[in-house]
């Protein structure tokens, strides 16, 4: 028994979920639910205990990085990628968050879709789901880390086209794909740049510090390889974490069931851009550029999704703008440097979204499939377990003090502030996003739990969620209460914890404030006061709005008619899309590529070919005319035609008649 | 002595009107005996080579053409004969059944 | 103008009128007997080139035999006067362009040769018939016999051939 058995065979963390995944695709077709839950969450769990038990040896061992070749995948060339897989402190942080809320998500799943059909392939595909993601997170390499990128694709495809009769789902799992598929090609593009600049793409060896010396010249520079790959990476991360202007696909994607969007589109999934950014920051890092980009990007996506937050009203809808705007959060925190502060909010943002998304599928169960809030109202008494839960999540998201949001969003903002391009900016546009998250937050709890029903009560019966799924509600409102207090001390200028434990991962790479400093630390603390302020506004105006005065929302909707319709409709961006991106695409596909091409072109030379020979063969035909005496010609032809060639045929001596001797 | 180039022009010359007659003559025993002449022709050629180079080989395939020419002049005869019975004439013109 | 050339254009001439006669000629008939005339032409060129042997075989098998059997099947099968039917396409202009074009590509051959070929006389030391037979018992044995055989199958054909039917 080697010393740390979980870590020699690491392997075993993405098996179990894909054992679980194909013995419930292959077999679960006619087993009953208990059978296939039993298998589901038992691979899942399981897997979740190993998870545990490779960072306990993790520390055990010193934090000492893990990393192990298990197979050469491919070997061609020059080429190497293995099947390397590792464990460093952010992986412990990514695994712990991918297995941990992903088992507390099967669990309620198994409550949520119990009356559904297909309940076999939905825990089969969640499974699978689960597999690709944690090969994304243990990968040692780009390529091994792009193989669960992909299949996360295709499992977040699967998932949001589980009701594949409807339309919408599926076509919503299509626009997945294909938007997701366009920041891939970023990816890849990125990967082989990075290949052919530093012949490797093993994370060891490409983040190697002894190894900078070694960095060829033309890496450098605006337009070096860094900044490009950066920027291409970047683009692939956009992709996968809805990010401007790829983002349009994670709205669409709550046609799928409600724990697929706590699951792959709060908690994991859309993190996957933000982890490749923060695995990459020495990348980043040389190139400022592209860290610019990537802060700008993020605040803005942040500021814009919250905008069209507002005035949603399908309740999935406006968690999923929320989900884009904190994703941009996580982005601007990469962009200023302060990394560690982007996967600390990543893993509060895991918990109370994930835990915001299950208490509103909690909700739309109760009240038996409504998703609009319009069509709520007055639930807060009638399902207490969910409204409590709902809350302690707003409260995190909102950044109410000693929630958990308070001490990543705080954290960001921080950052902003202090970085030295374009902070104040950038600070700006994420306080006033923070305003606006905090409203439409707020918004909408009063619209949900508050005031009084807006449906027929005698047609509705309003019920509360069995203990399958209220369980992992009240686990994550747990976590999302205390899960901040990691950098709680430092509040009190103690040591961050969780910085200091992501510190050997970014080395001295972090713009992170010195301990100790008392003027840094005052302006934390003002800092936070200002957005602990604009968080309580924010609570503030939803509640006058919705409790107090509920009519002068539509007399606000309507003086202000142009700015709602814009944002109600989503800033139009999807039929900009259609027309710019789809229309002339599907114009070439048809008239260029298919008439043009392929009908005229490829089918044209085929059967050209075709009836070309045809053609000639009638030519030939005449020939066999059946006349003997045109035979007779063609045998004098045929014996012309030798005598020509003997008589021009080059050469000395004719062999004719010369070679008489 | 005669000139070795005059027996051969003699040849060329009968070998081409041997070709004349094979294209333009329409009765098919007319057509073979084209082909006699034309065989002839070549012989004289060969029995001029060999007159010249002073080797008989020449001579010696001469008179296995001759013998060709024999076989070849009874089977092609008895052919003719079944075509004239077949066709009831003996117009070259006539042997068409492969025409299109 | 040695005798020699003189018989030789004597000859020649009268070869040639021949072919041109076997063309020139409606009835079958007279054009064997054309046919003949040039063979008995030529045997008398080998004559004049030495060759008796094959002068004599010429006659014997040629004239004899060959020519007797076309003389018997043309009467045998009543031909008459070629009649006129349409030229095939092939035949008039192209026809006579390629006759012209193999008679000259023979004409240029032997035009090209460097100077004339002198015979080289008589052969020395074997007589013709002694010569060739000797060659063809010696050097050409195995094409002989075939020949043999070839004579043995051709006559077989031709009676199949020629058999009547039988009802």
């Amino acid at each position: 028994m080697p010393t740390y058995p979980i870590l020699e065979y690491l392997w075993i963390i993405p098996l179990l979920p894909l054992l679980g995944s194909a013995i419930n695709g292959l077999f679960g077709e006619k087993w009953p639910n208990k059978i296939v839950n039993w298998v589901a969450l038992s691979s899942t769990g399981l897997s979740f205990a190993c998870a545990l038990e490779a960072v306990r040896e993790f520390f055990v061992s010193g934090q000492a990085l893990f990393h192990k070749e298990f197979f050469t995948w491919i070997a061609a060339g020059n080429f190497r990628a293995g099947f390397d897989l590792q464990m460093d402190q952010l992986t412990v942080v990514m695994v712990l968050v991918v297995t941990g809320v992903g088992w507390l998500i099967h669990i309620y799943a198994t409550g949520y879709m119990a009356h559904e059909g297909g309940y076999y392939r939905f825990f089969s595909y969640l499974n699978l789901f689960m597999f690709f993601m944690l090969i994304l997170v243990l990968a040692a390499n780009y390529v091994l880390l792009f193989v669960g990128w992909e299949g996360v694709g295709l499992s977040s495809y699967l998932l949001i086209g589980f009701y594949f009769l409807r339309k919408s789902a599926a076509d919503a799992g299509k626009k997945a794909f294909i938007v997701n598929r366009i920041g891939d090609f970023g990816f890849m593009l990125g990967m082989f740049l990075l290949f052919r600049t530093f012949h490797t793409l093993d994370f060891q060896t490409l983040f190697d510090a002894q190894h900078a010396a070694g960095w060829p010249a033309e890496a450098y520079g605006q337009f070096g390889t860094f900044t490009i790959a950066c920027l291409l990476l970047f683009m692939g991360a956009c992709g996968k974490s809805a990010q401007l202007p790829l983002y349009v696909w994670l709205p669409d994607a709550m046609e799928g069931p409600t724990p697929v969007s706590a699951l792959i589109h709060a908690a994991t999934m859309v993190t996957a851009g933000v982890y490749v950014v923060v695995r990459s920051h020495i990348l980043f890092t040389h190139a400022p550029t592209a860290m610019l980009v990537v802060a700008i990007v993020g605040c803005a996506t942040a500021f814009f999704a919250a905008t069209i937050g507002l005035v949603q009203t399908d309740i999935k809808k406006v968690l999923a703008y929320s989900t884009v705007s904190q994703l941009g959060y996580m982005f601007l925190a990469c962009g200023v440097g302060a990394f560690s502060a982007g996967i600390f909010h990543l893993m509060t943002h895991a918990f109370f979204k994930a835990l915001l998304f299950l208490a509103a599928g909690s909700v739309i169960h109760a009240i038996g499939g409504e998703q609009d809030m319009n069509r709520m109202g007055g639930l807060g008494k009638k399902i207490p377990w969910t409204y409590v839960t709902m809350l302690l999540a707003t409260f995190a998201i909102t950044g109410i003090p000693f929630w958990a949001g308070f001490f990543s969003k705080d954290a960001i903002l921080l950052a902003a502030f202090q970085s030295q391009t374009g902070g104040t900016v950038l600070y700006v546009f994420g306080l006033l996003t923070a305003l606006l998250t905090s409203f439409y937050m707020f918004r909408l709890i009063f619209l949900t739990f508050g005031s009084t029903p807006r449906f027929d009560e005698h047609k509705v019966h309003v019920h509360e969620s069995p203990w399958s799924m209220l369980g992992p509600l009240v686990v994550l409102a747990v976590l999302s209460t205390v899960g901040g207090w990691l950098a709680l001390p430092a509040f009190f200028q103690g040591p961050d914890y969780f910085a200091n434990f992501l510190g050997p991962v970014f080395g001295g790479h972090e713009t992170a404030e010195a301990a100790g400093d008392i003027a840094a630390h005052h302006l934390e603390l003002i800092l936070a006061g200002v957005a602990v302020s604009t968080a309580l506004i924010g609570l503030g105006v939803a509640y006058w709005l919705y409790l107090k005065r509920p009519g002068k929302v539509d007399d606000l909707a309507k003086s202000m008619k142009p700015a709602y319709t814009t944002l109600l409709n989503k800033y139009y961006v999807d039929e900009l899309y259609a027309a710019v991106v789809v229309k002339p695409l599907l114009w070439i596909s048809t008239v260029v590529l298919w008439k043009g091409v392929d009908v005229a072109g490829i089918d044209g030379a085929v059967n050209g070919v075709a009836e070309g020979l045809t053609t000639v063969g009638d030519g030939v035909r005449h020939t066999q005319s059946g006349n003997t005496r045109s035979y007779a010609v063609w045998v004098v032809v045929g014996a012309i035609v030798i005598i020509a060639v003997i008589f021009f045929w080059p050469g000395p001596g004719k062999p004719v008649i010369g070679m008489v001797r | 002595m005669v000139p070795t180039n005059y027996y051969v022009v003699l040849s060329a010359v009968l070998f081409g009107l041997g070709v004349f007659a094979f294209i333009f003559k329409r009765n098919i025993i007319v057509i073979f005996m084209s082909i006699e002449l034309m065989l002839n022709a070549v012989n004289l050629a060969f029995v001029a080579f060999s007159q010249a180079l002073g080797k008989l080989d020449g001579q010696v395939f001469v008179l296995f053409v001759i013998v060709v020419a024999a076989a070849e002049a009874a089977v092609g005869l008895g052919i003719i004969i079944l075509i004239a019975r077949n066709r009831q004439s003996l117009n070259v013109e006539r042997v068409d059944l492969l025409k299109l | 103008m040695t005798p020699q050339l003189l018989i030789f254009f004597v000859l020649a001439a009268l070869a040639v009128m021949g072919a041109v006669s076997l063309i020139l000629q409606k009835h079958p008939i007279h054009s064997a007997l054309s046919l003949i005339v040039v063979m008995v032409a030529l045997a008398g060129l080998y004559l004049l080139m030495g060759a008796e042997f094959v002068a004599a075989v010429q006659i014997i098998v040629y004239g004899g035999a060959i020519m007797v059997l076309f003389v018997f099947v043309i009467m045998l099968l009543n031909a008459g006067i070629e009649e006129h039917t349409s030229l095939s396409k092939f035949a008039g202009p192209p026809g006579l362009l390629l006759v012209v074009a193999l008679a000259g590509f023979v004409a240029a051959t032997i035009a090209r040769s460097t100077g004339t070929v002198q015979a080289a006389g008589q052969t020395g030391a074997m007589s013709s018939t002694k010569g060739i037979s000797s060659m063809l018992f010696r050097d050409f044995v195995y094409p002989f016999e075939l020949t043999s055989f070839l004579i043995l199958v051709a006559i077989m054909g031709a009676v199949v051939l020629a058999q009547r039917e039988k009802n």
